[in-house]
């Protein structure tokens, strides 16, 4: 069994369509996409009529905070994601904004679990983004594996008998050995505004048979995405962070 | 796992004899429908429920040994679930354990040379596949009819997978008489610190003591950090200068005075007479010098850094083809130019400048010209003034002139018994000489395991055309 770990979409059109392309030549079985699926960019109607009917067709899909920001007040953001915010939820029609309502905060799976931030408190949507909260992370689950999002920046910490895990940076398109013997939580790196360096889109394949996970990067039309970007007349920083993949 | 007994069957795999048992495991001959291969398997004590921590080289292994191919590993056969049949499978390798070579120290220094030069092309193969070995030592090398094999990767590290012993205690994880100095401190991100081991392994053969003895506390095994041993040559006068030197290079604190790539070491130790044996400096010679890192700046040597080095496809040689039969000419100082920008993208590499003397011109009177030089020193001269300009100091660069009838076949032979990484070579305007011989250049790079740069003066090449 393969499964496609999609996450952060953020409304990239682009992205998302060069992922899924490249989800079906890697034969993927399923889909579980790990939330966000809007806030930042400039297609969330596409992103989420997308993402519905992955739905219909078998996909598992997570809440994400821009997907609940998009439907209820919103909580603490940056100023460039509320202003993207408001400019998306002007976009939302009412069905767009009931299938974010009512997506699920997470999903366990056998021994994995997937969820947007953290499985340590999942509505306070805590960053994985260091040993500490890896641990913490683990600590609130008893499933083997988690499974993230969140960051946009792929890391995957893993623990032997409930010690302080270490940290490991997956490289792109080597697949990462999930240990029977151990815990791991995977924060994927984002398919619609990837952060750590790397301007190609991201996506986790994960093979329950081989027991490996890869972060898969895929290179998209972001000029394409930065003109619509411009068009729409969000902030120009939304834009010019997808050419530098930061 | 409960007892073992031979007979038993484990995944298929049938356990036929036991080979030896240790505190941590049992060793097994085994078969399998399907492999044709001899089989060992490594079957850890362990119970269901145990701290598995105990099995962690066990994963490690397996997860290297799966990776890994080539002539210089055992090959993988199959693993059990680590959880529930905790097991390795791979082949049982046919050969002579170093182990029991060493014993036999101090041996000549032929020998010394030859088994060197064997694990040193192991290690460049599975560094090229991103894994250090970080426990070599003479019991995990067998010399077999395809060269030397490594065995026991249970603390090896995978440079693009997570270092599954990272998070282990911060007890130096090797073998006190051949870990490096940066293991010492807890450093397993240096490919070089194979190379360091291999140094010890070496030292031992050619002299028969172990060059750091076999400390056995971490405060013993730190002192190789301010120490240096004596040289092989300082303890056995029999031991050549150039070995000597290649040992202590191997032996280095610092990992980047070291030999960069193994590559490097077995090219030196095929070319004694290109190692510069005056690199280790007169004043850490003698006990003062020995006791070194008290008042030298290499105190301030960060073996905690994280390593710089290239791993994988490393370039430990870069091979410049030029021939100089009319002289230095223009197509001459552009593959001069194109070696120096290859040179400059291979940090640690080494260049061997290389032209052909063909052996038809060596005839009984040909040889010697007027002067009485022979055309073989002719060419050594016109060689290295040709790399003159490249301003190389004597440890990265080296001259030969290779006596061939075939120039490409010449080459790609250098290329191969040299662990070559990329070769730069001149393209000649096609002539008709060239039509009725073929191309060199053609023929090396259709035949090369390596990248090959072929240059080509343009002007020359537009001048030719509009002649034809």
């Amino acid at each position: 069994m393969r499964i496609g770990l999609l996450t952060d979409i953020h409304a990239n059109r682009e992205a998302l369509d060069a992922v899924l392309a490249a989800v079906a030549a890697d034969r993927v079985d399923r889909l579980v996409l790990l939330g966000d699926i809007v806030g930042y960019g400039p297609d969330p109607e596409y992103a989420v009529e997308r993402c519905a009917r992955l739905v219909e067709d078998g996909a598992v899909c997570l809440k994400g905070n821009h997907d609940e920001a998009a439907t209820v007040a919103s909580h603490s953001m940056s100023e460039n994601a509320r202003v993207a915010m408001e400019w998306t939820r002007k976009r939302l029609s009412v069905e767009h904004a009931r299938f974010l309502a009512g997506l699920p905060m997470e999903r366990a799976e056998d021994d994995r679990l997937y969820v947007h931030a953290s499985a340590d408190r999942p509505e306070k949507w805590n960053y994985v983004n260091s040993i500490a909260a890896a641990a913490s992370c683990l600590a609130a689950t008893t499933a083997r594996y988690v499974f993230c999002g969140h960051t946009h920046k792929p890391a995957h910490f893993y623990s032997l008998n409930g010690r302080t895990p270490s940290v490991f940076v997956p490289i792109a398109n080597v697949a990462v050995p999930l240990s029977p013997i151990r815990r791991s939580v995977t924060v994927v790196g984002a398919v619609g505004q990837p952060r750590d360096g790397n301007a190609a889109a991201c996506f986790g394949l994960l093979d329950l048979a081989g027991r490996s996970i890869t972060m898969r990067r895929v290179p998209y039309d972001f000029e394409m995405t930065l003109s619509k970007v411009k068009a729409a007349g969000l902030p120009a920083w939304l834009g010019m962070r997808l050419q530098i993949g930061r | 796992m409960g007892r073992l007994n031979s007979g038993d069957v484990i995944d298929g795999f049938v356990l036929d004899e036991k080979l030896a048992a240790g505190g941590m495991g049992s060793l097994w001959h085994a078969t399998k429908p399907g492999i044709d291969y001899p089989v060992v398997l490594k079957v850890p004590f362990f119970d269901p429920g145990q701290d598995v921590s105990t099995i962690v080289g066990y994963e490690v292994e397996e997860m290297i040994l799966k990776r890994l191919s080539g002539p210089h590993v055992p090959r993988f056969a199959g693993a059990g679930d680590l959880a529930e049949t905790p097991y390795i499978a791979m082949e049982f390798v046919k050969g002579e354990s170093l182990e029991g070579i060493a014993a036999k120290a101090p041996l000549p220094a032929h020998e010394v040379t030859r088994i060197g030069t064997l694990i040193a092309n192991a290690l460049a193969s599975i560094h090229r596949q991103n894994v250090s070995h970080l426990d070599l030592k003479p019991e995990n090398v067998i010399l077999a009819e395809r060269g030397a094999v490594l065995i026991d990767f249970g603390l090896a590290r995978h440079f693009e997978l997570p270092d599954l012993l990272g998070e282990e205690s911060s007890v130096p994880m090797g073998t006190p008489a051949y870990i490096s100095p940066e293991q010492v401190l807890g450093n397993r991100n240096n490919p070089s610190s194979d190379i360091f081991s291999l140094g010890c392994i070496l030292y031992e053969l050619a002299t028969g003591t172990k060059p750091y003895g076999e400390p056995t506390t971490t405060a013993g095994m730190k002192r190789r950090i301010y120490h240096t041993p004596l040289s092989p040559r300082e303890l056995q006068r029999s031991v050549p200068r150039s070995l000597s030197a290649v040992i202590m290079r191997c032996l280095e604190v610092d990992p980047l005075r070291r030999y960069a790539m193994a590559g490097n070491v077995a090219f030196d130790l095929a070319n004694p007479e290109q190692v510069a044996v005056h690199a280790i400096p007169r004043g850490r010679q003698g006990f003062f010098g020995r006791v070194r890192g008290l008042f030298s700046p290499k105190q301030t040597v960060d073996l905690a850094r994280a390593s710089t080095q290239s791993v994988g496809e490393g370039r430990a040689v870069v091979l410049v083809a030029v021939d100089l039969a009319d002289g230095a000419d223009t197509l001459a100082e552009q593959v001069r130019a194109e070696a120096q920008r290859v040179l400059a993208a291979s940090p640690g590499a080494r260049l061997a400048c290389v032209t052909i003397l063909k052996t038809e011109i060596l005839g009984a009177e040909a040889d010697v010209d007027a002067l009485g030089r022979s055309a073989y020193v002719n060419r050594l001269v016109a060689l290295k003034d040709w790399a003159q300009p490249l301003a190389l100091p004597d440890d990265v660069v080296s001259y030969h002139v290779v006596e061939a009838f075939s120039p490409a076949a010449a080459i790609l032979q250098y290329a191969k018994h040299n662990d070559v990484g990329h070769i730069v070579l001149g393209a000649r305007a096609s002539s008709a000489l060239r039509r009725h011989l073929g191309s060199v250049s053609a023929e090396v790079v259709a035949e090369a395991l390596c990248s090959v740069s072929v240059v080509r003066v343009k002007r020359i090449e537009e001048r030719a055309r509009d002649a034809a």
